[in-house]
């Protein structure tokens, strides 16, 4: 059988509206106030990548740029910050979403986890440029905790696009 | 089918590359706006308002686990929290019945001597709803904004003494920057020596008094209050107090790390100080002296 790059199951196409509500929903999670707990995933980043890997033709660059700007908003940083990481992010999870699919979840959150790293470097280098005070390293552990999500997140945002099994005697596939 | 465009499932917009560094500027615009000129404020005041109701219902869990922790609060512990503050306000009862008469008195000497008179401040007392998230600077969230009075730069004191400064306002809430913060100043006093300097945050929850020259009259223990030079502290809050003096004969100043005087950095309550109504102007520049020596006259052009 031809190897696929979607799982062995057939999916439904995406929904819009579905995208754009668990893009709010991680942004809601990212406004939560968990002040400098460390290992806090940046959820924001991680269904961004997501959805940029899944669909790299309907989600990009521009989404990261609106969401990256009501995130610095919601979290009191400079006005552009994370804005400049999501666009980086998106910019790089779409161009690797034809390779990254072809893996098995736990390699597609391995193939993730440098980006989400990524993402926090030039947060904290442009920040540093600016003169502030760097955080301490406990701030990165918030990537991997992000690319562990990364396998359940798999399940639970494909969730809609499963269909129904419904087995046809006449045409075994 | 030479003049056809391509069929519309080959487009895609601009070319990936193309958006990429269009965006990539303009954040890199916005981020220079943001931190160095600061003209994003009214920007950044819309969007909050936009995203308000979000902060607001992001904001109730960590709400819950405030609440549940005083709920869950042992009684004995609340019994001797009781006693201590019913023996505090009795202290405070008695300096305040004091204070009351001596300020009389102060008045009246001030007004024999003809001193400007102490102008009182009305202050707002404010709830701290939580850190701000950014890991880079050290801000909380109060639960009063504009609605209340507040304006940004007001000064921000607990039961003990300066806590930062209001430096953004929005309609429902403020952001308090903590006197710890890298980019926090403020002008102080050191009682003992009344040697007048600046203190800095210097970012891992100390303070530095910088500027301070490499023999200057510092010693470890010595209390540093606000001089109010800067016209928005009042004069004589504390501050801080110097942990250590490590003098470098190397440098032309001390390094001088302080300790913070408030809990700034573990606080629910706090007052937000009014701002200062009538400051002094500042004294007119002096005439610029053209017969004397040339040298001499261009110092005090500037």
């Amino acid at each position: 059988m031809q190897p696929t790059n979607r799982s062995s199951r057939i999916l439904l196409p995406v929904k819009m509206w579905f995208v754009y509500t668990t893009l709010f929903f991680a942004l809601f999670l990212n406004y939560i106030p968990t002040g400098h707990l460390p290992a806090v995933p940046d959820f924001v980043a991680l269904v961004l990548a997501f959805w940029c890997v899944r669909e790299p033709l309907k989600i990009g660059i521009g989404a990261g740029f609106v969401f990256g700007l009501l995130t610095d908003i919601g979290v009191g940083a400079a006005l552009g910050q994370h804005a400049f990481a999501y666009v980086l992010l998106a910019y790089a999870s779409n161009e690797l979403a034809r390779r990254v699919l072809w893996f098995t979840p736990v390699e597609q959150a391995l193939h993730v986890l440098p980006l989400l790293f990524l993402a926090q470097v030039v947060m904290v280098v442009v920040r540093l440029l600016a003169g502030a005070e760097f955080p301490g390293w406990w701030m990165f552990f918030g990537s991997f905790v992000g690319a562990a999500l990364w396998i359940p997140l798999h399940y639970v945002l494909l969730l809609p696009q499963y269909r129904p099994v419904e087995r046809d005697e006449n045409r075994p596939i | 089918m030479v003049g056809h465009s391509p069929p519309p499932f080959f487009k895609r917009g601009p070319a990936p590359l193309a958006k990429l560094v269009f965006f990539v500027l303009v954040s890199l615009a916005l981020l220079i706006s943001d931190l160095n000129l600061r003209y994003l404020d009214a920007f950044r005041k819309g969007l909050s308002v936009l995203a308000y109701p979000m902060q607001m219902a992001a904001a109730t869990p960590a709400d819950f686990v405030r609440n549940a922790s005083d709920y869950f609060a042992s009684l004995v512990r609340l019994q001797i929290e009781n006693k201590e503050l019913k023996r505090q306000q009795l202290q405070g009862a008695e300096r305040l019945l004091r204070l009351d008469q001596i300020e009389q008195e102060n008045r009246h000497l001030r007004e024999l001597l003809e001193v400007r008179t102490r102008q009182k401040v009305d202050s707002v007392v404010a709830e701290i709803m939580y850190t701000a998230k950014d890991p880079f600077s050290r801000k909380v969230i109060l639960d009063k904004g504009t609605q209340a009075g507040i304006a940004a730069g007001q000064a921000v004191v607990d039961n003990v003494g300066v806590v930062g400064q209001i430096t953004r306002v929005f309609p429902m809430q403020s952001e308090l920057t903590l006197l710890t913060d890298k980019d926090q100043a403020i002008p102080v006093m050191i009682v003992r020596s009344g040697l007048r300097a600046v203190l800095f945050g210097s970012g891992n929850g100390l303070m530095e008094l910088r500027y301070l020259a490499a023999n200057a009259d510092v010693q470890p223990g010595d209390k540093v209050v606000t001089s109010g030079l800067d016209g928005v502290f009042q004069s004589g809050l504390p501050v801080a107090t110097v942990a250590r003096v490590e003098r470098d004969q190397a440098q032309a100043f001390a390094r001088i790390p302080c300790l913070p005087a408030a809990g700034v950095e573990q606080f629910s309550h706090v007052l937000v100080l009014g701002q200062r109504a009538n400051v002094l102007p500042r004294p007119p520049e002096p005439e610029v002296i053209n017969k004397g020596k040339g040298r001499k006259s261009r110092a005090v052009k500037d």
